[in-house]
């Protein structure tokens, strides 16, 4: 039974969590918020002297190979500090499609500039994408990171093409987002040039299990945080002659939100594993890590509130950034009802 | 960090299925898929005596007290294969999973020799003493009394929830040995015979009309002066370290029963149409996630090396099986309907299903309830401050 990180993937996790928790500061965070969602300075030292950009990407391409392990562990220790980085549009998800769909002169062109941090990659899905020959018309709505976006992955989950966001077809416009993390934009088609992905198919299997694991592991990281902070907090603060979390109403919530945290860990690493190990269960883990994930992580940013009292509803508390992000993250990339429908359809066949 | 096993001990799940398998389809064809711990007492003293000829009784004993010195991976995969078999329950599972291991742990040479050979045999059964009626969870709070007399302990007092003491040869005991003692001091840890005359098991019945356990009653019970584990006093670290190896291979075994009450309500939610209400769906959907992530989340414990970094983590199982395992017990009947609230059997006792459902209410109670488990998740997973105790006036 190996079901525990090696000590390549122990030193990944220590190095990455230093290096998150030594930079992606509160204050940082937020001047990022107040801006375009990017700490420009964490983004560039992350990509280019951490070198951790390029994990989960093939070597030949420039990234750092390993598996979805690896990718976990990094996205976890991002999403404890809730980053303020473009990671999961343009490392997760254009990156991967390029690298698992495009052709090797595809993947040569784009993927170095994205992992190198040069270039920000957006990525979206619109089903009812008008295409005629290498012509684009359509959008979508909610594209994470898209104003900062030089190109767009663009699917109808039957194609799949690259677009260049300044090509004259396309129109961005950046949205006020909930979550100020990870800001959303609407990016409009109008007969933009799009290059076609060699093979979509496996470009859709590759983002789809990827970003699933990365938002999973976000949400673990997340959820951990959030535990951590109130943990500390119920110590420190006195009422009624008690330190607070010596109540025992208090110490059954926090305990509830380790239950579930622990099961979010077990379900991240499963998952990632068994998209690593090509295991017949990988696509089963995928929707149960990102449903059960981002649902522990919304229940515990939630739970933080609530057991900090009036300080965790200020804006000057970080609660509020957790909450914002672990909202967002159920919502997108399907919500918890439609990937546990994918795995009843596993389990049950389709409804009648 | 991988997810499966060597290919050594895959072979080594093949032997246990295959004998396993073998056992079930024929010797023992009568006993397959018993759920109930009570159900054909004899036959399962007989399947106990099987395994033990077949050394599969104690694989992770030394091999010299009839053990197979069996790693944890193939402690692990026996369970899992015991319970996919649809073999039933261990009828001397306090014997070989909580005794046997105590006595090898603390006991002394003279009493691995007396007590080991019958329990890996199957000869010997055993249960637990350690609840008492004002001391459930509060286990330090025991008032069962022993005192030396002669060349023997005497001991008095009353024990509940004594799972099978009925069909049971042997009971171990906490009690008060020191007069006027408190809390964890003061207590001992007795092996006594159940066969005497200062020995009273009553059966309780149950919330499923079944009698699994007991009220145990001690009146000038006696045992030997030197049939305790450990020293006077010491009691109290001895159950504890009992409790220790409760948390251990047989939590995974015991997915693979839950598998099967997953499989069948799986299986009645198909056949009478509930496979298609998008509720239950997701409700279904949730059940089988929860029971992966159980599976997973044992083998990171018992993947795990270092003790330190997995302990708080391992608080966190009891109430997660206790509390999966009730709300499917909700979920069988919502999928059966008035199917499930009515049985063939002319005497009240229940399918599967059915016996799920009332049976798991006991979950979230016994080995320590949610509540107290959540206690323990915070002061020791969390190392938040303990709650404050009561103390009586005057």
């Amino acid at each position: 039974m190996e079901f525990a990180f090696t000590e390549e993937q122990q030193m990944i996790a220590e190095t990455a969590q230093a290096f998150f928790r030594d930079n992606a500061t509160s204050e940082r965070v937020r001047r990022a918020m107040a801006m375009d969602g990017i700490d420009q300075e964490l983004w560039t030292a992350f990509c280019r002297e951490l070198g951790l950009s390029g994990i989960g990407l093939p070597e030949e391409t420039g990234g750092s190979g390993l598996g979805m392990v690896e990718l976990a562990i990094i996205a976890e220790a991002a999403g404890a500090q809730v980053a303020a980085l473009p990671m999961l549009g343009s490392l997760v998800q254009a990156a991967q499609a390029i690298a698992a769909g495009g052709t090797q002169d595809q993947s040569a062109a784009l993927l170095p500039e994205l992992i190198s941090g040069e270039a920000i990659g957006g990525y979206f899905y619109d089903s009812a994408l008008k295409v005629e020959g290498d012509r684009l018309t359509g959008g979508a709505q909610y594209v994470t990171h898209g104003a900062s976006a030089s190109l767009f992955v663009v699917t109808d989950n039957r194609g799949m093409w690259v677009v260049r966001a300044d090509d004259p077809g396309v129109t961005v416009t950046a949205q006020t987002s909930m979550d100020q993390t990870r800001p959303l934009a609407r990016v409009a088609l109008d007969s933009a040039q799009g290059e076609a992905l060699a093979n979509p198919a496996a470009a859709l299997v590759a983002v789809h299990r990827a970003a699933f694991i990365a938002v999973a592991a976000e949400a673990l990281g997340g959820a951990q945080a959030c535990l951590d902070r109130t943990v500390a907090y119920s110590q420190e603060r006195v009422q009624f002659g008690r330190p607070i979390g010596s109540f025992q109403a208090y110490k059954h919530r926090l305990a509830d939100m380790m239950i579930e945290i622990e099961q979010a860990r077990s379900a991240v690493y499963w998952a990632a594993c068994a998209v690593d190990e090509r295991s017949d269960e990988a696509d089963l883990a995928i929707h149960a890590a990102k449903s059960f994930a981002a649902d522990t992580y919304f229940r515990c940013a939630g739970d933080m509130i609530q057991l900090h009292g009036g300080i965790g509803f200020t804006w000057e508390h970080d609660a509020h950034l957790f909450f914002k992000r672990a909202r967002s993250l159920q919502t997108m990339l399907g919500s918890g009802n439609w990937h546990r429908e994918r795995i009843a359809t596993m389990i049950l066949g389709e409804a009648a | 960090m991988k997810l499966g096993f060597s290919q050594e001990d895959e072979l080594f799940r093949q032997e246990c299925a295959d004998w396993l398998n073998g056992q079930m389809a024929g010797e023992f064809k009568d006993i397959k898929g018993i759920a109930k711990l009570t159900g054909s007492p004899e036959r399962r003293k007989e399947w106990e005596q099987q395994l033990a000829a077949h050394r599969w009784s104690c694989i992770g004993w030394p091999s010299q007290w009839g053990g197979r010195d069996a790693t944890l991976a193939q402690q692990v995969i026996f369970a899992e294969e015991y319970a996919r078999a649809g073999v039933p329950g261990r009828i001397n599972h306090i014997g070989v999973e909580l005794a046997g291991p105590t006595i090898l742990a603390f006991g002394t040479e003279e009493q691995k020799r007396q007590f080991l050979p019958g329990i890996a045999g199957g000869t010997t059964i055993f249960c637990q003493g350690f609840s008492e009626p004002n001391a459930g969870s509060d286990l330090a709070s025991v008032r069962t009394r022993g005192r030396l007399e002669g060349g023997e302990w005497v001991v008095n007092g009353q024990k509940i929830w004594t799972s099978l003491a009925h069909i049971s040869d042997w009971i171990f005991v906490v009690t008060r040995t020191e007069e006027g003692s408190q809390g964890p001091k003061g207590l001992t840890f007795l092996m006594m015979p159940l066969d005497q005359p200062g020995i009273e098991v009553r059966g309780i019945r149950q919330i499923n009309g079944d009698a699994e356990f007991n009220e145990t009653f001690f009146t000038d019970a006696r045992c030997p002066a030197d049939s305790l584990i450990g020293a006077v006093g010491q009691g109290w670290g001895i159950a504890m370290g009992l409790l220790a190896f409760e948390r251990g291979v047989s939590t995974l075994g015991q997915q693979m029963g839950f598998r099967n009450e997953l499989d069948e309500i799986i299986v009645a939610a198909k056949a009478n149409g509930a496979a298609n209400d998008p509720l239950i769906r997701q409700r279904l959907a949730k059940a089988e996630i929860g029971l992966r992530l159980m599976r997973y989340g044992a083998l990171r414990m018992l993947s795990q090396t270092d003790h330190k970094k997995i302990d708080g983590a391992a608080l966190t199982y009891k109430i997660q099986w206790a509390s999966w395992r009730r709300n499917l017990g909700e979920l069988a009947m919502d999928v059966l309907g008035q199917a499930g609230e009515v049985t063939d059997h002319a005497e009240y006792e229940w399918d599967m299903l059915p016996n799920l459902f009332l049976f798991s209410r006991a979950d979230t109670i016994y080995g320590g309830t949610n509540q107290i488990q959540r206690n323990l998740i915070a002061e020791r997973g969390l190392g938040l401050p303990r709650e404050p105790r009561y103390v009586p006036k005057g």
